[in-house]
């Protein structure tokens, strides 16, 4: 806590995280809305927006970087990143073979 | 389904008492569960009128009940999971009696798919996991020079919710009938159309609760180790043990949760007709299977590697040399941890899945063997050319060293899956499973009770008589399990309550044979037990050090003072304690004395225990408004311990120093007793420099 | 997680007759890794979403029940309180006048009950069009995971309550600024779980269902 950022720095930090938050949030919105019914790549576009989203909360709101004082933190969101990958990617990649396998919709 | 079909006391009725059936319709099978009910109940009184006649209500409050100390915490938990091993075993013995009589077996269908599913649910979260947790309570923080864990109300909490969801395994003997689903619980047969009783909710609520607890300690230790390491402790002067618990709390975190989901899941399906796991609208009982693997096998490994610790310390301990290949043994451990997320598929090989799928787990299940492989050769290498005892640790030690490959082996075989196509469910998976769980987990709690003891209490075990329980374990173990490899692969399937095959029956009765031998182990272990409480005015060790012990947990006297060190100790190496004895920094006078706080006692952990028993058991049988008061009183319980203002006692300097110098001045006195006689009454726990 | 940190303590840095309960850094954090326990908890629950889109079993899908205005405004309504709530932090570690700070929290306390209203009437409305947990697998995973969240929310308001009323009784001491940096985390960690369930549970399921 050596150099602690004034009050208007903190709170500018927040106020930029929102405002980045909101813009990605329309954008999302707005994919889906105009060209989700026909597209369904709309998705791909949808998950950018989303990470960008979680990175920005991250930093923002959250304090997730790469500073010293916050590097705990930071190695112990990508170790829980990677065990939730292997978990939600594995389940998907199992389940949705199954369901191909046994001609079921997944 | 709804509230409104039942009474007041909801399914609850007085045919759900196990001898109601006893009464209507007297036959052997339901003779065994009616003395079962009537040990649980009879041993309740006892204990109960125990504590009464000698007054030990009031110092079983004060001194256990409301501790926030991790070593009487520990130790609670460990007297938890011995009473339920007793009961595990001893339904393990009533299994292999039931199939070593086949075809003419004593037991129902129903009552033997009982016993194996509560063996199994027993044995790993109420044996293995509390036993570890115990263990790791009582020696990781005395390990790392710290006063406490990170969060001790926490801790209290913890062990509250697994006792509680133990003492409801423990009403299901004599209220209504348990699951019959294995201790794995697979929907559908688990769900409401085809297990309408209250068999599977006990289990759901069991896993559930002990669950929760499992993760708190998890996210316990791991904040501990991490952050409320003593000056000097580097996470790499860290003891072994130290390591695999970081690992294996780890593993509670990220591991425990889809077992949560999965069980919690289920009961949405039982309780209020969703449509996860059943057979129609839409649900898929796969993904059951699925979520119960993603927690069971880092399960496997949450298990082993606190034990790995343990015999890591055994064997440098009793070798009087430092472990060999630390840092390889450290990257190992990591390496293990991370893998053990990457194979739960080979629990459910021939489930349908493309080939290709099935050969990436296997290959990733393989690759396991390579880290184990490198610590086996690290234990060996720290044998060699070591001054070895042959003390009960260590005879568990090397017990497990050659059982336990065997185990590793056999589990390689299965991770091929052309052969687990062959043998999936039957007998030699059985044996396998015991194989890696009894050499690894049972043999390293037991190592770490006979090593940790004294420490804990003060006096020694009784060795010639512990390792008898040893040598009776490893036969009792070949005995029982290796037949049931040969007839795994004769095709015997698992948890089968009879069989036509005469074919098995030789080795059904050896393995039966094994079970009386396991009996006698454990009769042993009561026997060594009364035996070194009678003998403890000889085997006294106050001066804290009986194996020449290596780190920090034996540089205080014996039983450790609740504040664990009088001035916490700076490390500068590894095998620190090893170290300050060569350099004569051992056994100090502090420089100067400072007053410590500590935290107070709460009474918190009794209520939650209390709380969430009685939540349990009424959301089991149906009663919807003692469930509503039980959740809220927990919720009120837990805001309102969150108002309390004073949560920190004081030790004054004064007493400090009274019992440090009474500590120095014992030491003084003491004869310094060298390694080969510290099975010997002149072991006082002050070793002598051997180099 | 431990691999790449300095091997120094943080833990043991300063006095070392401190209680570790009480030390801020083990304590946010122990909540932190709380948090990512509780992401596991969600991601699994995410992942049964995914394989269950198709599960309709002849019910009523996405396409039928989702109302997206509704979603968008209790998406800005969780987001605005993530700001607020970090408006209380700052005040709060700037020192700032206690009733500044209160009236942060209060408006973030507003901010999620409407949230929970908006959300609980959206229920209402699909269980209205026979979009109710029991109708198919697709709806259980829908109502598991999405009320899940909302649980979360719930549970943040009454903490919420409960540290105003500890901000009287018992002072705006360490104890009770720790609870209050927690419960930031926490309600900062529930709008990234937003995040995913607008992206995955609502436009996932809506694309693909």
């Amino acid at each position: 806590m050596a150099n602690e950022p004034s009050f208007a720095q903190h709170l500018r930090s927040y106020i930029t995280g929102y405002i980045l938050s909101v813009v990605l949030t329309l954008a999302a919105f707005a994919a889906v809305l105009t060209i989700g019914r026909e597209n369904k790549s709309v998705l791909l576009l949808v998950a950018l927006l989303g990470i960008a989203q979680l990175v920005v909360q991250l930093k923002y709101f959250l304090n997730v970087t790469t500073q010293r004082e916050y590097r705990d933190n930071l190695a112990l969101v990508a170790f829980s990143t990677l065990i939730l990958l292997i978990i939600v990617l594995g389940t998907v990649w199992i389940m949705g073979n199954l369901a191909v396998r046994m001609h079921a919709t997944m | 389904m709804s509230a409104t079909e039942h009474g007041w006391l909801g399914k609850l009725s007085w045919e759900s008492l196990v001898f109601s059936n006893f009464l209507e319709s007297p036959s052997i099978n339901e003779a065994v569960a009616s003395a079962a009910g009537s040990l649980v109940i009879l041993a309740s009184i006892a204990i109960l009128g125990l504590l009464t006649w000698y007054r030990l209500w009031g110092p079983l409050w004060r001194d256990w009940l409301t501790s926030t100390d991790h070593k009487k915490i520990g130790i609670m938990y460990i007297v938890f999971a011995i009473v339920m091993l007793v009961r595990g075993l001893l339904e393990g013995m009533v299994m292999r009696a039931q199939q070593a009589a086949a075809p003419d077996g004593f037991l129902h269908a129903d009552h033997f798919a009982q016993l194996f599913s509560t063996h199994g649910t027993i044995m790993v979260f109420f044996v293995a996991v509390p036993f570890l947790v115990g263990l790791i309570n009582f020696a990781m923080p005395l390990q790392i020079g710290a006063r406490d864990v990170a969060f001790p109300v926490l801790n209290q909490i913890s062990l509250a919710v697994t006792v509680s969801s133990g003492i409801l395994l423990m009403v299901s003997l004599v209220v209504g009938q348990f699951s019959t689903g294995g201790w794995s619980a697979y929907p559908p047969y688990t769900g409401g159309d085809f297990s309408p009783g209250v068999g599977p909710d006990y289990w759901i609520w069991a896993i559930v609760f002990s669950g929760a607890g499992t993760t708190l300690t998890g996210i316990n230790f791991t904040v501990t180790v991490y952050k409320c390491r003593g000056p000097g402790m580097h996470l790499f002067r860290m003891p072994l043990f130290c390591w695999t618990v970081l690992c294996a709390s780890i593993l509670m975190i990220f591991a425990m949760p889809p077992l949560s989901v999965a069980a919690l899941m289920l009961g949405l399906d039982r309780y209020l007709d969703f449509h996860f796991f059943t057979n129609d609208l839409g649900g898929n009982m796969m993904n059951y299977a699925n979520l119960f693997w993603l927690f069971g096998h880092p399960e496997v490994y949450l298990l082993v590697l606190p034990a790995y610790g343990i015999f890591s310390e055994v064997f440098s301990t009793y070798s009087a040399k430092t472990l060999y290949g630390y840092k390889s043994l450290v990257i190992a451990t990591m390496c293990i941890a991370i893998l053990s997320f990457t194979v739960w598929l080979h629990h459910f090989f021939t489930m349908g899945q493309s080939p290709t799928i099935n050969i990436a787990f296997g290959i990733a299940t393989m690759l396991i063997a390579v880290p184990t492989g490198v610590k086996v050769y690290d234990w060996m290498a720290t044998m060699y050319r070591g001054r070895i005892r042959f003390t009960t640790p260590m005879v568990y030690a090397i017990g497990f060293l050659i059982l336990f490959v065997i185990g590793g082996l056999s589990g390689v075989i299965l991770a091929n899956p052309t052969v687990d196509f062959q043998v999936h469910n039957t007998l030699f998976l059985v044996a396998h499973f015991h194989n890696v769980l009894i050499p690894g987990v049972l043999f390293g709690i037991l190592a770490g009770y006979n090593y940790w003891f004294p420490k804990a209490f003060g006096f020694r075990l009784n060795d010639k008589l512990g390792r008898l329980s040893a040598y009776l374990w490893f036969a009792g173990f070949m005995l029982t399990f290796f037949p049931l490899y040969v007839a795994g692969l004769l095709g015997m399937p698992r948890r089968s309550f009879t069989y036509a095959d005469l074919t098995f029956k030789p080795y059904m009765i050896v393995a039966f044979i094994g079970a009386m031998v396991v009996l006698a182990a454990l009769i042993t272990l009561v026997v060594q037990f009364l035996v070194s409480i009678r003998d403890r005015h000889k085997t006294r060790v106050p001066v804290g050090d009986p194996w020449d012990g290596r780190s920090l947990e034996w540089a205080s006297p014996a039983p450790v003072p609740a504040y664990n060190f009088v001035e916490l100790p700076t490390v500068t190496d590894r095998d620190e304690f090893s170290e300050a004895k060569e350099h004569g920094r051992a056994y100090q006078r502090p420089k100067n004395y400072r007053d410590i706080e500590l935290p107070k006692n709460n009474p918190l952990g009794f209520i939650l225990c209390v709380t969430s028993g009685i939540l349990m058991f009424a959301l089991v049988w149906y009663i919807w408004w003692l469930a509503l008061i039980s959740a809220l009183a927990i919720l009120i319980a837990v805001i309102a311990s969150t108002f309390r203002k004073e949560t920190e006692y004081i030790i004054p300097a004064s007493q400090l120093e009274k019992d440090t110098e009474a500590w120095l001045a014992l030491v003084e006195k003491s004869e310094a007793v060298s390694r080969d006689l510290e099975d010997s009454p002149r072991n006082v726990g002050y070793s002598k420099l051997e180099l | 997680m431990n691999l790449s940190s300095s091997s120094k303590s943080p833990g043991s840095i300063g006095n070392a007759h401190e209680a570790a309960h009480r030390d801020p850094a083990v304590v946010i954090f122990g909540f932190w890794v709380f948090m990512m326990s509780d992401l596991i908890f969600f991601g699994v629950v995410f992942a049964i979403y995914i394989t269950m889109v198709g599960a309709t079993a002849g019910g009523p899908g996405p396409k039928e029940l989702f109302d997206f205005g509704s979603l968008f405004a209790q998406t800005m309504l969780l987001l605005t309180s993530s700001l607020t709530v970090g408006i209380a932090t700052v005040t709060m570690r700037h020192e700032r006048s206690r009733a500044s700070f209160l009236f942060w929290v209060v408006i973030t306390l507003l901010l999620g009950i409407g949230f929970l209203t908006l959300e609980l009437y959206d229920f209402s409305e699909m269980a209205s069009k026979g979009g109710v947990p029991s109708r198919s697998g697709y709806l259980s995973a829908f109502f598991g995971l999405v009320p899940l969240h909302g649980l979360h929310v719930t549970f943040g308001c009454l903490w919420m309550l409960v540290l105003i009323a500890q901000v009287f009784t018992m002072g705006m001491g360490q104890v009770v600024k720790l609870r209050f940096l927690r419960l930031a985390l926490f309600w900062h960690f529930l709008d990234l779980i937003w995040i995913g369930i607008f992206s995955i549970v609502y436009f996932g399921g809506w694309v693909y269902g």
